[in-house]
């Protein structure tokens, strides 16, 4: 067997990208082709002598386009431009859930201020906005009753970019200071935590606390269903737990995992080093 | 490998193994460092989190 030459998408270098190189380096017929978003520059023409490309971009913005571009080249991208745009955008991950059936707590999506605030109404409070694009958990907002509820939209449609009128709303669940995150690797859920929190963001980032969550069947089955949902690949899955059962709350798409391995006892690393190489040897039909 | 801190002048002590790109944190003021250069070895402070970073 030849060299497979891996693409590795990348701005700044985190933890998780040295570990993703790390497990890389250890493939002695794998090489790994640097690609710094702030230096590349495409002219829709030239293929690159790439197997495959591991996107682990810090901009979702950057990543969504260079993985059209590498994608309009017919080079195996993991995760793919559709994956990266449905979990990029909170209003097409529900759609998506919506359409393969997969619990999500109750939501609205409107484009005013007197509609959302209607949307919010609706919805009971305590209500969740979110920004359609966003991550670890920024710009937030527990809206606890009209009052918020009118100052915050207000702000948000003044004091906001465009895309923060797009109101994302969403059913408050209370989870009793857990949530679930789970790891999809191809068609298996390779692990999960809790995060516990006391405060009703339960974000790593935002200084929640893991600890191992044993990986049930209902978990597994609802977990790889949604990574079907969203088109497959290398996935981070948050969950709420409820008395009705699991409900997927977000999908992450360049997940992070630097607190997660010692705690579910799972290379993650190594087995998304291992996805990757076998989607390069599959070539582009896999 | 001894290095300055660019943002506070205190000096860092680096192992080896530093690529491009990679991020660093100042053990005196808690800066976020960007390895800017590997050959040779640069250091600059960390762009800021934009709107878009993240999972």
């Amino acid at each position: 067997m030849g060299t497979i030459n891996i693409g590795f998408l990348h701005s700044l270098v985190r933890k998780e990208e040295k570990l993703l190189l790390a497990e890389f380096g250890k493939h002695p017929d794998v090489s790994v082709v640097m690609l710094d978003d702030r230096e590349l520059v495409f002219d829709l023409c030239t293929v690159p002598p790439l197997d495959a490309i591991i996107e682990r971009s810090i901009n979702h913005s950057r990543a969504l386009h260079a993985l059209r571009l590498f994608d309009s080249l017919g080079i195996p991208c993991v995760n793919s431009y559709r994956v990266a745009q449905i979990c990029g955008d909170k209003i097409l991950t529900a759609v998506a859930l919506r359409d393969h059936g997969i619990p999500q707590p109750d939501l609205r999506i409107a484009f005013t201020e007197d509609s959302a605030l209607k949307a919010i109404e609706e919805i009971g409070y305590p209500a969740v906005l979110k920004p359609v694009v966003g991550s670890w958990g920024r710009l937030l907002s527990k809206v606890n009753d009209r009052d918020a509820a009118e100052t915050i939209l207000e702000h948000k449609t003044v004091l906001g970019s465009y895309h923060h009128s797009i109101f994302f709303i969403q059913k408050y669940i209370r989870k009793q200071g857990r949530d679930i995150r789970a790891f999809v690797v191809g068609d298996e859920c390779i692990g999960a935590i809790y995060r516990h929190s006391d405060h009703w963001i339960t974000n790593t980032a935002r200084g929640a606390t893991a600890a191992n969550c044993p990986v049930h069947p209902e978990l597994a089955d609802l977990c790889v269903r949604t990574a079907v949902a969203v088109g497959g690949g290398v996935l981070a899955i948050d969950l709420f737990e409820t008395g009705e059962g699991l409900l997927v709350n977000e999908v992450n798409y360049t997940m992070e995992f630097r607190t997660s391995i010692d705690t579910t006892g799972v290379n993650i690393p190594a087995r998304v080093a291992d996805y990757v190489i076998a989607r390069a040897r599959a070539g582009s039909r896999a | 490998m001894i290095h300055e801190c660019p943002v506070c002048g205190a000096e860092l002590e680096l192992g080896s193994g530093l690529i491009k790109g990679e991020l660093l944190e100042c053990d005196e003021c808690g800066s976020e460092l960007e390895v800017v250069s590997d050959d040779p070895l640069t250091l600059a402070e960390a762009p800021e989190a934009e709107e878009d970073w993240g999972q």
